[in-house]
């Protein structure tokens, strides 16, 4: 079941001095992968263990310290897959909720199950004694099971009463605990009725809901967080000696030398000093021209290397950079969004008074029929479990995953299932340009120049670079249905191009000798010379996007940094209102006039220029290629190049609320004939089981169709109905 | 009725093995990687010694 068990290498004895690194490898699709790379790995000496996990993208690999984690990535390279180092997650802090409350949710399923064979003796006519026996187990294994189980809704109701507030938690906390104290007072003067099962029971179900919200939480972080990590987090800083030595962001200092290499993003602002290249500042300014940068000018962290390494001193690190104040402004834009409601917590706002002044009101009728305190108090209760949201705690995460599911199938990753709300609200979309609309990487312009012979070279050749050029000409080609040549020394020089052979007639991938107005590179055969120019191409389905949004009532308009003629042409192109030559702090306060006069709106965005206007927006959304800023602020991600799934999300979102609004009926409709039977003391235990679990499987059933409904189809034709 | 005294304990102690189970699962990271466990089993390990 296992892969090999890696070889250790003979010349290198791996001693226990090993250490770990771990490493993203966004590449891996099957199980042949898992194979390449962790027997690959193995092979490398010096390596004691690899392990891939596969779920998150990840391999861990266990080698010696003189083995550093550059000479790991490069080995990586040559199995084929691109590999970053994995940082801290830090969207992983939600792990550990997961768990605690997977725990709990294992607890209350385990005494649910043994308190309900209990349970089921009694309600079968176990009498006098037998039933005194049980009691007194069901409380054994109820207490301690309660006492863990229900301490996520406990603690949370006690924080809410504390701020003098109320949330769902508060009623589902006073039933329980009520019904235990009851059903404690049963036990011991040896009554008939005890609700322990009911408590149990509410408790497991409960927590199934907030089990299926947590997981869908961190399924979707964690798969964010495998795309993260392709900006600078740190740069190859240049020693003394010559070497060069990687040195995280934080620890970045002016002064220093960084060797950024072609593809990489600036880990700190600075200046260069040595070597011509070209430089992409969209992520950071939305202005889609590269640029050309040489010894003496600025350039800033986040900005992209498009062209050869280049040496930079650092003028500005960490919290001095460009990049810092856009971290501030963002801070300050999402505190707006804290404020937004959940609707489950809208819902018990009126559904918890309700309740308690019910069960209240009949312990006061019972008081006044003359009936006893017990009496009276025992149908309190009653009322209480009958009504407690059971199936209202459900009713809204079990519709959320079921989309969330959805979406992610396709390529969509929403972060949790308050963005679910939002997005259903969404009366206006707001688009970035470049990098959302448009791809963010270059592609040929037009593979027309490249014939039939020329198209295998162009693409083995291309795809042994990591050069953003070439991997953009490899992606094309092999969407164009092209198979790499065989080529014979394939080499790359770094800032000139890629070498090789093939059946006896020299072959190279390299950037044209003269300085092009854009991007360009020459593919040699035998000397003959073939330019091939890039652009960055709109997403293919853009238009369909827009009119699908429109049919949904929402309208489109371009935000862009880039400059103000570039983005009206694209405007004009797609028929939408667009304005160009925004500002981070420009986006954001648009964003503000737009709220101020009513209106939701969506926010879709890659760049860190866009950050604090994602984090303001209503609700947003980053593609899969955005800053790993823009990633964290977003509310959902989408990959792929496809820009569909934004529609798609709010036609999901939409049905999602359609079906929470059903459960939620469905809820009121359980009560309104459960309720009676509560007040005027019919209620048994029994009856309270059946009804709980009846209802609670009405609504997740009910939820399951949602995943027909936006697995229908993937263009969103039927977004209109 | 004697049989109980022997039958509910029974129950008891399986269903703490089942929980037990599941708690070590989750500690020792079965969980961990859900997709990889169901591809590694199509690896061709024919090269291998």
């Amino acid at each position: 079941m296992n892969a090999p068990v890696p070889d250790l290498a003979p010349d290198l004895p791996v001693s226990g001095e090993c250490i770990d690194s771990r490493f993203t490898v966004p590449g891996m699709r099957c199980a042949g992968c898992i194979g390449k790379v962790e027997r690959g790995l193995s092979a490398v000496p010096g390596v004691a263990a690899a392990r891939v996990n596969f779920s998150a993208k990840r391999v861990a690999v266990s080698h010696v310290p003189r083995l550093t984690e550059d000479d790991i990535i490069d080995e990586l390279r040559k199995l084929g897959f691109e590999a970053e180092r994995a940082a801290d997650n830090p969207l992983g802090r939600d792990d550990a909720e997961t768990k605690r409350l997977l725990r709990a949710l294992a607890v209350a399923g385990f005494g649910m199950m043994n308190i309900m064979l209990l349970s089921v003796s009694v309600w079968s006519g176990a009498d006098a004694v037998t039933r005194e026996m049980f009691h007194w187990i069901s409380a054994l294994i109820a207490v301690p099971v309660i006492a863990y189980a229900g301490r996520p809704f406990f603690s949370s109701a006690l924080m809410a009463l504390r701020y003098r507030r109320t949330n769902m938690d508060v009623p589902i906390s006073i039933g329980v605990l009520l019904a235990t104290g009851l059903s404690l007072y049963e036990t011991v003067t040896g009554g008939a009725h005890a609700y322990f099962d009911g408590a149990v029971m509410l408790l497991f179900f409960l927590l199934a809901g907030r089990v299926l919200d947590a997981m869908m939480r961190s399924r979707a972080r964690s798969g964010i967080a495998s795309l993260l990590g392709r900006m600078g987090r740190g740069a190859h800083v240049v020693q003394p000696d010559g070497s060069t030595q990687y040195v995280e962001a934080e620890r970045l200092a002016p002064g220093m030398v960084m060797l950024v290499a072609a593809g990489e993003a600036l880990a700190a602002d600075g200046e260069v000093l040595e070597g011509r290249t070209t430089i992409d500042s969209s992520m950071l300014t939305g202005e889609s021209d590269p640029r050309p940068a040489g010894p003496g000018d600025a350039i800033h962290a986040g900005m992209v290397n498009l062209g050869n390494p280049v040496r930079v001193k650092v003028t500005a690190a960490a919290q001095d950079t460009a990049l810092a104040d856009i971290a501030r402004l963002m801070d300050e834009a999402g505190q707006s969004r804290s404020r937004y409601v959940r609707i489950a917590d809208k819902a018990s706002r009126i559904y918890a008074p309700a309740v308690h002044s019910l069960a209240f009101l009949s312990f006061c009728g019972w008081m006044l029929a003359g009936a006893g305190v017990y009496h009276a108090l025992t149908i309190a209760v009653a009322v209480l479990i009958i009504t407690c949201p059971c199936a209202l705690g459900l009713a809204v995460p079990a519709a959320q995953v079921v989309a969330a599911g959805a979406l992610m199938k396709r390529g969509l990753l929403i972060k949790d299932g308050s963005a679910l709300e939002r997005l259903a609200e969404v009366d206006e979309a707001l688009f970035d340009k470049t990098g959302t609309l448009t791809l963010g990487e270059p592609r040929p312009a037009d593979l027309g120049v490249l014939d039939a012979q020329a198209r295998p070279l162009a693409l083995a050749l291309a795809q042994g670079s990591r050069h953003p050029l070439s991997r953009g000409l490899a992606q094309a080609l092999r969407d164009a249905g092209t198979e790499p040549a065989a080529l014979d020394d394939l080499a790359e020089t770094a800032g000139m191009g890629m070498t090789a052979r093939f059946q006896g007639h020299d072959v190279a991938l390299v950037r044209p000798e003269a300085e092009t107005a854009g991007l360009s590179v020459d593919l040699l055969v035998d000397g003959a010379r073939t330019r091939i120019a890039f652009t960055d191409p709109l997403r293919p389905d853009v238009r369909e996007t827009i009119a699908a949004l429109a049919a949904q009532g929402i309208r489109s308009g371009i935000v862009s940094g880039d400059r103000v003629e570039t983005v009206a042409a694209v405007g004009t192109q797609l028929g939408i209102e667009a304005v160009g030559g925004m500002t981070p702090a420009e986006k954001l306060d648009m964003l503000g006039d737009r709220a101020a006069k009513g209106h939701k709106v969506l926010m879709v965005g890659d760049g860190l220029n866009d950050g604090p206007a994602l984090a303001g927006a209503h609700v947003s959304i980053a593609p899969g290629g955005a800053s790993d800023v823009s990633q964290q602020a977003a509310d959902a991600v989408f990959v792929g190049e496809r820009f569909m799934p934004v529609a798609l999300a709010v036609r999901v979102a939409r049905a999602t609320m359609g079906i929470v609004r059903q459960n939620f009926v469905m809820a009121a409709v359980y009560n309104m004939l459960a309720v009676p039977l509560a007040i005027f003391g019919f209620v048994t235990p029994l009856i309270a089981a059946v009804a709980m679990s009846a209802s609670s499987l009405l609504v997740v059933g009910n939820s399951l169709r949602l995943a027909r409904a936006a697995g229908q189809d993937g263009a969103g034709r039927d977004s209109a109905a | 009725m004697s049989i109980l005294g022997f039958l509910i304990p029974l129950a008891l102690l399986m269903g703490l093995a089942g929980l037990g189970a599941f708690f070590w699962a989750m500690r020792s990271g079965q969980f961990e990687d859900l997709d990889g466990a169901a591809n590694r089993i199509l690896i061709d390990e024919e090269d291998d010694k």
